[in-house]
């Protein structure tokens, strides 16, 4: 059974292939194969996860033995995030059939980005991972654009422009990282790169370059703007997929290149390194916010909300404490459980009402109970309410900052809950306490209003398995920061 | 400072060019040029790789005859690079096609000028 790491890459692929070829027998065949594939992935992403609980699966590709071959190395972190993908991408696969787009090319793509996404989480190899960012970010730039308006394509453009700088620079910073040590995979990098001293100039150039390109990916402030343009000019299917999963993923890559390739000494010899981080994680989580509370679209509003929200994991990752690590990884699980869940609901809002706007919000709970349940459940849940899974992440990442000392930090995350519950509560007034203009409205399929619904509870429950989650996390952080 | 300069040609050369790619990427507002621009700075990175694979002095790891020894595995690597980059710039292209048949223009600021509209 050590062939997992290997299979979750593989299995969507065959299933995009086999999604393109059945297009081109006969149209309209995507759907039942990619929820098929998804369902198959579940499966095998809960079985790696299994094994990675008794410490950490290898997997030689192509019996090239590391450091000269390719290998693939899941622990207990990674293997959430290949869970995560697959229950998403499966929950978005089932509602993607009424809301649409329902193409072949479509379900291809979005296996694609599965494909892309795994693999970012699964290899141990820095080239490796800058390959499957690629395929991530090519078969998400195609994604955006699968929206019928010219708007998407522009959006999709955009996101494609800032992407590729962002990667282009941590191709660069792969290249001194080589020049200097001369290997990729990344547990030998670690052992070179010690031996060469964290304070050697190439040393210092390669963490900027690489951290630097992956800030783009993951949307820190100031270099988010592809990311509400994106998530607005997306179908609404699109946005929950890559708002849950597109960033989550890159931020998983950013804890691995920080922890596993450059190591907590690296932080500790470098106090700049430290600060640089801290600063672009405060700067995120409070622009980010106070940018949300002055959209006027839902979908603008999520997006922004987003680049707040991972300002809270790169402030876990300056901290670099166990706690704040434990709460970072909570929160990119749960967030993306949140985020695309809030995406969905705001395709069923849309679908059953037409509204886009918060202003048009008014009395939306007689127009589409569901939908302003679960829309509430939901924003409550983003603010941290507990006993919502939002809540978990941040009192951990809170916790574990003044645990390190990072006062600041703490007071930022406070700060930000406030705004949150602001940009929320102001949409909220409008769906609960304001009467509706008219009382019509458009059926939603039962598929999409059982997944939101779904995905509410998901909310709630999750937090019943946050602490027994934090305790099988803590020997893979504690391996993480050793 | 000239000498300096002189034995890290290679590097003054990618640097020139990252540069000229990033310029024309952020600051040209014909599409199609950001994207012409985005290639060259992508190149400029191939370029480093390729400049860092040789090795002054450096030997075979098998011969044990001293030739002139460049290292494979960035060539390599670069290879895979180009795949991706060929992509990127394939895609880049077909949405320049969409937005030129929905709004008839390549221009960043005519097509801020139609988006608004809209």
């Amino acid at each position: 059974m050590t062939d997992l790491p290997a299979l979750v890459v593989a299995v969507p692929l065959l299933g995009a292939v086999l999604t393109a070829a059945a297009g081109l027998i006969r149209s309209r065949t995507g759907w039942p194969i990619a929820l098929l594939t998804a369902l198959v992935q579940t499966v095998a992403a809960l079985a790696l996860a299994r094994l990675t609980l008794d410490g950490p699966v290898r997997y030689v590709v192509g019996g090239y033995t590391a450091p000269y071959g390719i290998e693939l190395v899941v622990d207990l972190l990674g293997a959430s995030m290949v869970v995560l993908i697959a229950v998403v991408t499966l929950g978005v696969v089932a509602v993607a059939r009424s809301l649409g787009p329902r193409s072949n090319t479509f379900f291809a793509t979005v296996l694609l980005l599965v494909v892309g996404l795994t693999g970012m989480s699964v290899t141990g190899d820095v080239f490796n991972l800058y390959v499957f960012l690629e395929i991530t970010g090519l078969s998400a730039y195609a994604l955006v654009a699968a929206g019928e308006e010219g708007r998407s394509a522009v959006a999709a453009l955009k996101y494609l422009i800032v992407g590729t700088v962002g990667a282009s620079l941590y191709l660069l910073g792969i290249g001194y990282a080589y020049v200097a040590t001369g290997t990729l995979n990344m547990a030998h990098l670690a052992d070179e790169l010690a031996v060469i001293g964290y304070d050697a100039t190439l040393v210092q150039a390669a963490f900027g370059l690489m951290v630097v390109g992956l800030f783009v990916k993951v949307a820190v402030f100031p270099i988010h703007t592809w990311q509400p343009t994106a998530y607005a000019g997306a179908p609404d299917t699109v946005s929950a997929l890559i708002s849950a999963l597109v960033s989550t993923v890159a931020a998983y890559a950013l804890i691995r290149i920080v922890f596993t390739v450059f190591t907590v000494e690296f932080l500790v010899t470098n106090p700049a390194a430290r600060a640089v981080l801290l600063a672009a994680s405060a700067a995120s989580i409070v622009a980010g916010s106070v940018l949300a509370v002055r959209q006027t679209e839902i979908k603008r509003l999520l997006a922004y909300s987003s680049v707040s929200q991972y300002g809270l994991v790169v402030g876990a990752i300056a901290v670099a404490t166990p706690t704040a690590l434990t709460g970072a990884a909570i929160h990119l699980v749960g967030h993306a459980v949140m985020k695309g869940a809030l995406f969905l609901v705001a395709g069923l809002i849309a679908t059953a009402t037409g509204v886009r706007r918060i202003d048009d919000l008014d009395g939306l709970v007689d127009r589409t109970p569901v939908g302003a349940a679960t829309f509430g459940v939901l924003a409550l849940a983003m603010v941290g309410v507990p006993p919502a899974i939002g809540f978990v992440g941040k009192w951990f990442v809170a916790l574990g900052a003044i645990e390190g000392g990072a006062w600041g930090l703490a007071v930022v995350i406070f700060a930000s809950t406030l705004l949150t519950l602001a940009y929320f509560l102001r949409a909220l007034e409008r769906v609960f306490v304001r009467d509706a203009p008219s009382k019509e409205r458009d059926p939603v399929p039962w598929v999409h209003r059982v997944t939101v619904v779904v995905a509410a509870v998901a909310v709630i429950a999750l937090t019943l398995g946050a602490v027994e989650y934090a305790a099988l996390i803590e020997p893979t952080i504690g391996r993480l920061l050793a | 400072m000239i000498e300096a300069v002189l034995e890290r040609s290679y590097y003054v050369v990618v640097l020139a060019l990252a540069g000229i790619g990033a310029y024309m990427t952020i600051g040209d507002r014909h599409l199609v040029k950001k994207v012409i621009g985005l290639n060259v700075f992508q190149t400029a990175i191939f370029l480093f790789f390729i400049a860092a694979a040789f090795v002054d002095g450096g030997s075979p790891p098998l011969l044990s005859a001293p030739a002139p020894y460049v290292s494979p595995l960035p060539h390599v690597l670069i290879l895979t690079a180009i795949v991706v980059g060929v992509s990127l710039t394939a895609v880049a292209l077909g949405l320049i096609v969409r937005i030129y048949n929905r709004y008839g223009t390549m221009h960043e600021d005519t097509l801020r000028e139609l988006m608004a509209d809209d």
